[in-house]
């Protein structure tokens, strides 16, 4: 293996693909004879509806069918559920019933000939409601806290309560103590690609080009919904602009369009506005979490309580990691974590990008600086002080952990040495400067997947999986490790994904494509080299005819006889004598095993410079630094464009991110991309990634662990950390703002 | 999108007859084409006037001629304006992003419609967009909206850039209509929203705005756009302001200081203006001025901040005009 793919900065495989717009996306997927979907959302928070008008706008220009609950056919909505599904509590229906449990719910859809008559029938269609008052504020009125029912399972995933001695106790006896109360805005993805679907039936046989982060499970999904055989569906999705975990899940939307197309017996593409996009397909959950820490005067933690609660659906409970990484950050003898649940009268949350640890490690990471300053201790040296030597919360040595790595390497690079301590102490001409830092940690998760290899006659390689790549880079990833594997140069091989009838890969999502499919990619190869060699051993024709297997081995795409001079033979060699291509499939998953007996996550350290103008309380990021240890980096120039991508969503999540709900009757007020704001090119400052040399041989065969998530975790602290360091002023509210800034 | 009939006119008698059959006028379309889409602006014929002769940009004198079909960035760039008001060229960056200042006239940015998020779903009471049927915003979502000239039946803020720093200059609009020309300042554009806020402007039926004239003169030497906001770029002002001041022998003979992103329209601070007369230029009787500015500001439930905001702006803009030379 010396042709070395893996850890190069190759360019995008698809990059001219996508800048030159031959990469087709959902929505480009038009149909001969295709009909256009628009979906009517509700206009009241909570009721029901009372009248449809649908005679009025059937007698207009294009109009084909107006479909409501009052003609919907009746699904089967068999029971399913994926991982990226709440556990407990059941998917909204499509048009099932007259029930309208948000603002924004689909309670009708106009098909027409065209996207403007579709729309102009959708907006003029008059629908009538009983309301009622929704609740959806989680302090107040009508909130009340639930327990999560799956975090009380003996086996949870993600648990209610957890805790180790008795951290009530210690932070109480604790000699400095920090106690502070943390808030975060609801979030949505707001990707550039919208959600789309174009839907084909053929007799009882169902085709999606829908957008989607597990084509597998829209296959699974969409089939339950229909009771239809799951191999009647087939679900394609090549490329995808952009997610950050709102196609994880299928949405009812893109029920909606099947049940359009076989309504009106013709492809019928959906296309969601962003209006509706901020309502039908997920957020990131507001939060309300407090920490309490305890520690010794010389800055050992004695005690932590995290608790932590997040706003869900009135039909389903949403789940996320808030508190689990409290667990594992740092070495704290007394711990006690809760995680507690708001229903309200709101669509369901779902993943956003490091979904949970976000959100968690944001009030750990400000609670721990605020403790510095209350010790006098550098933020850097508190958590060097704290530095853990197992995963407390598991008792199990972790497979490998860099976090002080990191700092070190980071904080060099950002040169946190210059930072004068104090609050309000550096300045550049009449603005503030602040300097922050905080952790950063994700679980390097696993799933099983599979994947598919062809040799053909000319010696290169076909690789096939149902994944998706959203961004990361998966399709240039996998032609690397592919390329690696069967010593092959990368342009020798084409991998292709986004089928659901590809062999099936776990979601794509958690940080776990690179580890799980490239695992599977891995094996594949080695699989159809096997094959390969089977077939020369079996050919009278080949130089290794009845050669013994452990005799003979692989170089450079060539077979070669152990310490043998002769050239060998090549794929194209032997699968040119085969007469036809050559294939395996291969799958892979983690060793149980291991698994049991190691702690698995990546760990990160982000420093962050703001400039605050003090007159009128602008912050703006000047620069950041993130220093990652994830395991074996496969293309340094895909991860430090997806590390510094997660920065930008930090500085989002820090500054600007929030979307406001009308406690009125629920409605998203800023559901628009000039209201709902995102960091500009003039926002966000230098940002760099930087990464840790780390061999993990315990994750996976590739010794990757992930990157996706943890690139926005860290961020969003070490930015309000910076805010203080500049201002004086802790702010623990996301987004902060500059009311809050200039706030006396 | 709500079905319309379509034309393009060549010359101004034509526009002028067009709009008189009721056709609403089209220039760049950044905003009535937004609101068509979502069917809050529903004009049944459309006028394209970007034939018309009226993109100029030129100087008579030390004053400034801004045809009305200029488009933002085009004036932003535009040698004259940056030599006699390099003013206009920053409120103008300030706005919108690179993409809409290239499409956007200047016309129809003084004339763009409110920002408010309740005036743009079309399934909330709005009495802008529906005369009678209720404010939303003043028992709802209200951070971005007015302190000052508002009613109980609006409370949605100009979101013009421009607008501010035109008033600020004193500059004057040429409109031209059925009964001819005349001219007047471009403050008197605005309509305050009273018990009619469906009413934003004062332009008879049918005319239509040709050009802006604004006058050179010492306010043009010292004079700064200042926006504040939650991003860098693309995002309307939480409170900006355009101050311009005359300062000779160490005392300020003229100011001007107008604010946007507090007021149902472009606000002239008259009183702030005068108590800087004869003041040294500093910090004191900036404050002192910015003090009378916010005089009167009633704040709605979700924007007390603005009424600090709106002080702290105003100090640190005339700050920033006093350090030119």
């Amino acid at each position: 293996m010396t042709t070395n793919s893996i850890g190069k900065p190759l360019t995008r495989v698809d990059g001219r693909a996508k800048v030159t717009g031959s990469a087709q996306y959902a929505a480009d997927f038009n149909q001969p004879d295709q009909a256009y979907a628009v979906v009517v959302g509700a206009t009241i928070g909570l009721g029901r509806v009372s009248g449809i008008d649908a005679e009025d706008v059937l007698g207009m220009p294009g109009v084909i069918a107006v479909l409501t609950h009052l003609n919907a056919p009746r699904l089967a909505y068999l029971p399913h559920k994926a991982v990226i599904d709440p556990a407990v509590g059941e998917r909204l229906h499509a048009l099932q019933d007259d029930l309208v449990h948000f603002h924004g719910q689909p309670v009708a859809v106009v098909i027409a000939d065209t996207l403007d008559h579709a729309d102009h029938g959708a907006a003029r269609l008059n629908v009538r409601y009983i309301a009622k008052e929704p609740t959806v504020e989680p302090v107040g009125p009508g909130a009340t806290t639930v327990i999560p029912a799956a975090g009380i399972q003996p086996d949870a995933w993600i648990r209610a309560d957890t805790s180790r001695g008795d951290a009530d106790v210690a932070v109480a006896r604790a000699p400095v103590r920090i106690d502070a109360a943390y808030g975060i805005a609801r979030e949505n993805h707001n990707p550039m690609e919208p959600h789309a679907t174009v839907a084909a039936w053929d007799g009882d046989r169902l085709t999606l080009w829908s957008k989607s982060q597990y084509v597998v499970n829209e296959r699974a999904e969409m089939a339950a919904v229909f009771g239809i055989p799951a191999d009647d569906v087939q679900v394609i999705c090549p490329f995808i602009g952009g997610a950050f975990g709102t196609s994880l899940r299928t949405w009812p939307h893109v029920t909606l369009a099947a049940m359009a197309s076989r309504k009106v017996a013709r492809p019928v593409k959906l296309v969601l506005t962003r209006k509706q996009m901020f309502s039908l397909t997920g957020h990131r959950p507001r939060t309300h979490q407090r920490i309490v820490l305890g520690s010794t005067t010389d800055g050992k933690l004695t005690g932590l309580v995290h608790e932590g609660m997040g706003e869900t659906s009135r039909h389903e409970e949403f789940m996320e990691a808030l508190t689990a990484a409290s667990g594992l950050m740092y070495a704290c003898p007394n711990l006690r974590t809760r995680y507690r649940l708001v229903p309200l009268d709101t669509g369901t949350p779902n993943h956003m990008r490091g979904p949970g640890e976000a959100s968690g490690i944001f009030a750990l990471e400000c609670a721990m600086d605020e403790l510095s300053y209350e010790l006098g201790i550098d933020p850097v040296e508190l958590r060097r002080l704290n530095e853990p030597t197992i995963d407390e919360s598991s008792n199990k040595p972790f497979s490998s952990r860099s976090l002080l790595e990191c700092y070190a390497l980071a904080a060099d690079r950002f040169g946190w040495s210059r930072r004068n301590p104090a609050p309000r102490s550096m300045r550049d001409g009449r603005l503030l400067i602040g300097m922050g830092a905080a952790s950063a940690s994700y679980p390097a998760y696993h799933a099983p997947a599979s994947a598919r290899v062809r040799l053909l006659a000319d010696g290169g390689a076909e690789v096939e999986a149902a994944a998706s790549d959203m961004g990361p880079g998966t399709y240039t990833s996998m032609t690397q490790v592919a390329a690696e594997t069967l010593g092959l140069p990368p342009g020798r091989v084409r991998f292709r994904l986004g089928r659901s009838d590809y062999p099936p890969t776990p979601s794509h999502g958690g940080s776990w494509t690179m580890a799980s499919v490239g695992s599977a990619v891995r094996a594949a190869c080695i699989a159809v080299q096997q094959e390969v060699m089977l077939r020369a051993i079996a050919d009278q024709r080949s130089a290794f005819f009845d050669a013994m297997p452990s005799t003979l081995r692989w170089l450079e795409g060539r077979l070669l006889r152990e310490g043998g001079s002769s050239q060998g033979e090549s794929y194209r060699d032997i699968v040119a004598r085969a007469g036809e291509a050559i294939e395996a499939k291969g799958s892979a998953q983690r060793d149980a095993e291991v698994a049991g007996r190691y702690s698995m996550h990546a760990f990160g350290a982000v420093f962050a410079e703001v400039a605050v103008d003090p007159d009128v309380g602008t912050i703006s990021v000047r620069r950041a630094v993130g220093a990652y240890g994830a395991g074996r980096i496969i293309n340094p120039r895909l991860a430090a464009s997806q590390c510094t991508g997660g920065m930008v969503g930090g500085i989002g999540m820090a500054l600007m991110e929030r979307t406001m709900l009308d406690r009125r009757d629920g409605r998203s007020v800023n559901a628009h991309m000039a209201e709902y704001l995102v960091p500009v090119n003039l926002d966000i400052g230098v940002l760099e990634a930087l990464f840790v040399e780390e061999h993990d041989p315990h994750v996976n065969p590739l010794g990757v662990k992930g990157l996706g998530e943890i690139a926005l975790v860290g961020m969003a602290p070490a930015i309000a950390n910076a805010v203080f360091h500049a201002t004086g002023k802790r702010v623990r509210d996301l987004p902060i703002r500059i009311e809050d800034v200039v706030a006396t | 999108m709500f079905p319309f009939s379509f034309d393009k006119v060549s010359t101004e008698d034509e526009a002028l007859r067009a709009a008189a059959a009721g056709g609403r006028f089209l220039a760049g379309g950044t905003t009535l084409i937004d609101l068509m889409r979502e069917e809050i602006e529903q004009p049944r014929h459309l006028v394209d006037i970007n034939a018309l002769p009226l993109a100029e940009i030129r100087a008579e004198g030390s004053d400034l001629l801004i045809g009305a079909l200029a488009r933002m960035a085009d004036v932003a760039g535009h040698p004259e304006t940056l030599r006699l008001h390099p003013l206009i060229a920053e409120s103008l960056l300030e706005g919108a992003s690179p993409q809409l200042r290239n499409a956007a006239s200047i016309g129809g940015n003084l004339l763009q419609r409110v920002r408010c998020p309740y005036f743009r779903m079309r399934d909330a009471a709005c009495n802008k967009r529906m005369p009678g049927s209720g404010c939303s915003a003043i028992g709802g979502l209200n951070a971005g909206h007015a302190i000052m000239g508002t009613s109980e039946h609006c409370v949605a803020t100009h979101p013009s850039d421009l607008a501010v720093a035109l008033v600020a200059l004193d500059a004057t609009l040429r409109v031209r209509g059925p009964e001819g020309e005349r001219g007047f300042p471009v403050e008197d554009l605005f309509r305050l929203p009273g018990e009619t806020p469906h009413l934003e402007h004062t332009l008879m039926p049918g005319e239509l705005i040709v050009e802006v004239w604004v006058p050179g003169g010492p306010p043009a030497r010292k004079a700064r756009y200042l926006k504040v906001r939650d991003r860098a770029s693309y995002e309307f002002a939480l409170v900006s302001t355009a101050v311009a001041l005359d300062i000779q022998d160490g005392r300020i003979l003229g100011a001007r200081i107008a604010a946007g992103g507090v007021g149902t329209r472009p606000w002239r601070m008259r009183a702030s203006e005068a108590a800087l007369i004869g003041k040294a230029p500093v910090r004191e009787a900036f404050s002192a001025a910015a003090e009378l500015a916010v005089r009167g500001a009633r704040p709605l439930s979700g924007n007390h901040y603005k009424v600090d905001l709106l002080r702290r702006t105003i100090v640190r803009a005339l700050e920033m005009a006093g350090e030119m030379t």
